[in-house]
C-alpha cells in the first residue's frame, strides 16, 4: 500500500480526474451492445416469464393487448396516481407502522412534496434521511418508487420509439408489460448485483435499529441503521438520486470508497447511453442510435471537460484561501471523481450527489444548472432522456427542412403541423414552470426567506430548486430551506406537471406517428445517422436551452462566477 | 358518464394491484435477499464496519469523528485535543431536531457558497461571521498556530485545502497525506515521539489512490489514531 501511494503520489490529480473518466467511458462502451441488445429483446419479446404470467393474473390485466396512445397515457397517470397516494399514506402513517424506529409521522404538505417526488423520479427531498425516515418508508415506499419510476420512464421511451418503428397502426405496445419486464428483467437483476458489489467495498446493508457505537475519545455516536445497499444501487440505476442519508452519497455509508464512486457514476448512465442502442435496434437502424448516442455523449463529455477545468482552477474568493474547492467534497473521491458525478447527475435525471453543488464554483454550480436546463437528455434520466433526445431530434429535423424548405422526415415518418405541435409543446412546459415559479418565488415576501446565502448565489438556489424540481433531477443548491409549506407545495406541482405534461405530449406524438406509413428514402432526405446531423441537433440543443435561460443564468451563477 | 367511473375506478384498481404486487418484489424480496447476502458474505461491512483498540469498538473506518477535549465552562465549542491527528472541519453536521428522544448525527455540508463573506471579490482580514470565508480563515489560522512548534513553523501556504474546508458529508473519514504530514511534528513534540517515528506511521497508514488512478490518496484518521496509541504505548 505505501509504494502505490508514493507511486501514485507522482501522478497530478488531473491526470488521475482524466484515467477516471477514461476508465468509465471504457466501461460504459464494454456494456453498451449488450446491454441495449438485451433491453431491446426485453420489449420485443413475446414469451412471458412465468412469475411475470402470475404478475399479470394479480394485475388482472391481459399482457397481449395493444393499447393505443390514450389508453397507454391512462395506464401511466393511473398507476402514478395510485403509487403517489400510498407512499404519502405511507408517511402520514408512519408513527403507527411497526419496523419505523419509533419515529413520528410525517407532515402533510412534506409527505405531499416526497410522494410526489419519488414518484416522479425526481427525488427532490426537502427532510433528512436519517432522522425522518424509518426502515419501512425507505425500503417499502421510496426504494420501490426507485424502482417503478424508472420502469415507467423506460416505458414511456420504448412507446415513442415503438411509434417510430411501427406503421399504419395506433397500437404502442402494453404498459402493464413494460412497466413489469423492465422491473423484473432489467433493473432488479441490475441493481441486485450492484447492491451486493456496494456492500462488498462498506456500504451498510443491516435491519437495525439506531444504536451506540463506542468512540476513540470516549462516549458513544448513534447510528441509523437501513437497506441502504440496497436503495443505493436502485437510486443510481435508476436515475433516481434519493439518498437514504441526508448527505446523499457523499456519505461513506452510501458511497464508501473512491472505487464504489466511480461504480455509482457508471451506474448512472449505463441505462441511459444504453437506450440509445435500444432505440437503434427497434427501429431497424443501429446507426440511427449512434448519431443520437454521439450526440448525447458529446455534450457530455463537454460539460466534465467544463467541470473539471472550473473546479481544479477553483475561482472564488473563499476557495481561493483555502487553495483548492475542496468546500463540500469528500478527500476520497477528490475534485476529479467529483466534478464526474456532478456532471453525470444533473445531466441524467438523477440528483444524487457525491459533493455538495452550492459550494461549487460560481461558475461550477452554473454548468450543473444548465446541465438540468438542456432537459436531461444528455443522456438524461431512465427513459426521459431517451425520449426527450428523440423530441429534440424532431425539432433538428424540422429546422433543417425549414432550411432547405422541405417537409421534414424523420426515421420515414413525416414531421407534419401535429407533430410539430406536440413536439413544441413539450419543449415549452419544463422552461415555463421554472421560470414562472422563480419568478413567482422572488416576488413573494416570505419565500426568499429561505435563502441561505444572499445575492446572486441566493437567486441560483431558488433558480435551482425549481430547475431541479421541474426536469424531475432533485439535486439542489441544498442551503435553501426547503421545508416550508410553499416550497413543499409549489416543487412538488413543478414535478407533477414537469413529470406527466410532457408524458402526455410524447405518447401522443407516438400515437400519431404510429398511424402514418411510412415515407421511402429519397436522394433528398435528411440523412440522420450522419455527423452532420449529430452537429445539428447538438446545435439545437443549446441554441434552445441558451436563449431560453441565458437572463436567469446570467443573474445567477455568471453573475457570481464573473465577479471572482 | 356512469361507464367512465366504472372504467377508471376499474383502472385505478389495476394499478393498486400492480403497485402491491411490485413492492412485494421490490420493496420485500429483493431488499431481504440482498440483505440475507450481504450478512453472511459481509458481515462486518453490511454492519458499518466498525474497529476496535483494546478490544473495544471506536468507532467505523468509514465515519470520520472529532478527537477533541471535554468542554470546559464556559465554552461554546471544545478545543481540539492536539495529541491526536485532527480530522476535516465540520461544520456542515447537524444534530436531530425531530424524533428528538434519539442523538443521532445529521450528515451535511454547510452547502456556504464560493463568494460567502467576500467583500470585492477577496475574503477580507476579519470576514462576517458564519460566512464560508471566516471559516476558512479561522481554520486556517489555527492550523498554523495549532502545528507551529519549536523547530517547525508552518506557513499558511503550506496548508492544504482539505484542512480548512468542511466536506459533503461532515463525517469525512480521511485527510489528505498533505495534512497528516503537517502535523507530523506537532504529534511528535506533544506525545514525546521521534519525528521520523510519526512519519513512518504516517507512511504505513497512507492509501493510495485504487488501482493507482481512482480517487485520491488519503489517510484515515481513525485508523491512524489508533496506530499512533499503540506506538505511545509501546514506548
Amino acid at each position: 500500500m505505501t509504494s502505490a501511494a508514493s507511486a501514485a503520489g507522482d501522478m497530478g490529480p488531473v491526470l488521475a480526474g482524466l484515467l477516471q473518466l477514461l476508465a468509465l467511458i471504457g466501461a460504459l462502451a464494454l456494456v453498451y451492445i449488450p446491454l441495449g441488445n438485451y433491453m431491446a429483446r426485453v420489449y420485443s419479446s413475446t414469451k412471458h416469464l412465468r412469475v411475470e404470467k402470475w404478475i399479470y393474473k394479480g394485475i388482472g390485466a391481459n399482457p397481449d393487448t395493444d393499447m393505443t396512445w390514450p389508453a397507454y397515457l391512462r395506464g401511466v397517470l393511473a398507476f402514478s396516481a395510485v403509487s403517489v397516494l400510498f407512499l404519502y399514506l405511507l408517511q402520514r402513517l408512519q408513527g403507527v407502522l411497526p419496523g419505523s424506529l419509533h419515529f413520528s409521522s410525517v407532515n402533510p404538505a412534506q409527505s405531499f412534496n416526497t410522494a410526489v417526488s419519488f414518484v416522479t423520479n425526481t427525488n427532490w427531498q426537502s427532510y433528512y434521511g436519517e432522522q425522518t425516515m424509518g426502515h419501512v418508508v425507505q425500503t417499502a415506499g421510496l426504494a420501490v418508487q426507485n424502482f417503478l419510476s424508472a420502469a415507467v420512464g423506460i416505458a414511456v421511451a420504448v412507446a415513442l420509439v415503438r411509434g417510430f418503428a411501427r406503421a399504419r397502426t395506433g397500437e404502442l405496445g402494453n404498459f402493464w408489460t413494460d412497466l413489469v419486464r423492465g422491473t423484473l428483467r432489467i433493473l432488479v437483476p441490475g441493481a441486485a448485483i450492484a447492491a451486493v458489489i456496494l456492500v462488498a467495498c462498506g456500504a451498510i446493508q443491516n435491519f437495525s435499529g439506531i444504536h451506540e457505537v463506542g468512540q476513540f475519545m470516549g462516549g458513544s455516536q448513534q447510528w441509523n441503521g437501513g437497506a441502504v445497499a440496497s436503495q443505493e444501487a436502485i437510486k443510481e440505476l435508476g436515475t433516481n438520486g434519493g439518498g437514504y442519508f441526508n448527505a446523499n452519497s457523499a456519505h461513506p455509508f452510501e458511497n464508501p470508497t473512491p472505487f464504489t464512486n466511480l461504480f455509482e457514476i457508471f451506474l448512472i448512465l449505463c441505462i441511459p447511453f444504453a437506450l440509445t442502442r435500444t432505440f437503434g435496434v427497434m427501429v431497424g437502424s443501429v446507426k440511427q442510435g449512434y448519431a443520437i448516442l454521439a450526440t448525447m455523449f458529446t455534450i457530455w463529455l463537454g460539460f466534465v471537460a467544463l467541470m473539471m477545468w472550473t473546479e481544479f482552477a477553483h475561482h472564488g474568493p473563499a476557495l481561493q484561501a483555502a487553495g483548492g474547492a475542496m468546500e463540500g467534497k469528500e478527500v476520497r473521491f477528490g475534485i476529479g471523481g467529483s466534478s464526474i458525478f456532478a456532471v453525470s447527475t444533473t445531466l441524467t435525471s438523477t440528483g444524487a450527489v457525491d459533493s455538495f453543488h452550492s459550494s461549487f464554483t460560481g461558475l461550477g454550480g452554473g454548468i450543473a444548472m444548465l446541465g438540468m436546463m438542456l432537459g436531461e437528455i444528455a443522456p438524461g434520466g431512465t427513459g426521459s432522456g431517451l425520449y426527450g433526445m428523440l423530441i429534440m431530434a424532431v425539432i433538428a429535423v424540422f429546422i433543417a427542412g425549414l432550411m432547405v424548405g422541405r417537409t421534414p422526415e424523420y426515421l420515414g415518418k413525416k414531421i407534419g403541423g401535429r407533430e410539430m405541435k406536440l413536439a413544441a409543446c413539450y419543449i415549452l412546459i419544463t422552461p415555463a414552470l421554472v421560470l414562472v415559479f422563480t419568478a413567482a418565488s422572488m416576488a413573494l415576501p416570505t419565500p426568499p426567506h429561505s435563502m441561505l446565502n444572499s445575492g446572486a448565489h441566493g437567486f441560483s438556489e431558488v433558480l435551482y430548486a425549481f430547475t431541479s424540481a421541474s426536469n424531475n433531477n432533485g439535486s439542489a443548491f441544498a442551503g435553501l430551506n426547503a421545508n416550508t409549506d410553499w416550497f413543499n407545495t409549489m416543487t412538488g406541482l413543478a414535478m407533477l406537471l414537469g413529470r406527466f405534461l410532457p408524458m402526455v405530449f410524447v405518447l401522443a406524438l407516438a400515437g400519431s406517428l404510429a398511424e402514418q406509413k411510412p415515407v421511402p428514402v429519397t436522394a433528398g432526405t435528411l440523412r440522420t445517422e450522419k455527423p452532420l446531423f449529430t452537429g445539428l441537433l447538438v446545435g439545437a440543443i443549446l441554441i434552445i436551452t441558451g436563449l431560453t435561460y441565458f437572463p436567469a443564468l446570467a443573474l445567477g451563477p455568471l453573475a457570481e462566477g464573473l465577479a471572482s | 358518464m356512469n361507464n367512465s367511473v366504472t372504467n377508471t375506478a376499474r383502472l385505478l384498481g389495476a394499478g393498486l394491484r400492480a403497485l402491491l404486487v411490485l413492492t412485494l418484489v421490490t420493496g420485500v424480496i429483493y431488499p431481504l435477499v440482498v440483505t440475507g447476502i450481504a450478512q453472511a458474505l459481509f458481515n462486518n461491512k453490511a454492519n458499518g464496519s466498525e474497529i476496535k483498540a483494546d478490544g473495544k469498538v471506536v468507532g467505523s473506518s468509514l465515519i470520520g469523528q472529532s478527537y477533541n477535549l471535554p468542554l470546559k465552562k464556559g465554552q461554546t465549542s471544545p478545543d481540539p485535543d492536539l495529541k491526536w491527528f485532527q480530522g476535516r472541519p465540520q461544520n456542515g453536521l447537524g444534530a436531530n431536531s425531530l424524533n428528538t428522544r434519539y442523538k443521532l448525527i445529521l450528515s451535511g455540508a454547510t452547502n456556504l457558497s464560493a463568494d460567502s463573506g467576500a467583500v470585492k471579490g477577496v475574503c477580507p482580514d476579519q470576514p462576517a461571521d458564519k460566512t464560508l470565508c471566516a471559516q476558512v480563515v479561522a481554520a486556517k489560522d489555527a492550523v498554523v498556530k495549532d502545528n507551529s512548534v519549536p523547530g517547525y513553523t508552518v506557513k499558511p501556504s503550506d496548508v492544504p485545502a482539505d484542512a480548512v474546508t468542511s466536506s459533503g458529508s461532515g463525517l469525512d473519514p480521511a485527510i489528505s497525506p498533505e495534512y497528516a504530514e503537517l502535523q507530523v511534528h506537532r504529534i511528535a513534540a506533544k506525545n514525546g515521539l521521534s519525528v521520523a517515528a510519526v512519519e513512518k506511521l504516517v507512511k504505513d497508514n497512507t492509501q493510495g489512490r485504487t488501482l493507482g488512478f481512482i480517487g485520491e490518496p488519503q489517510v484515515n484518521v481513525l485508523r491512524l489514531n489508533i496506530a499512533l496509541k499503540d506506538l505511545v504505548a509501546k514506548k
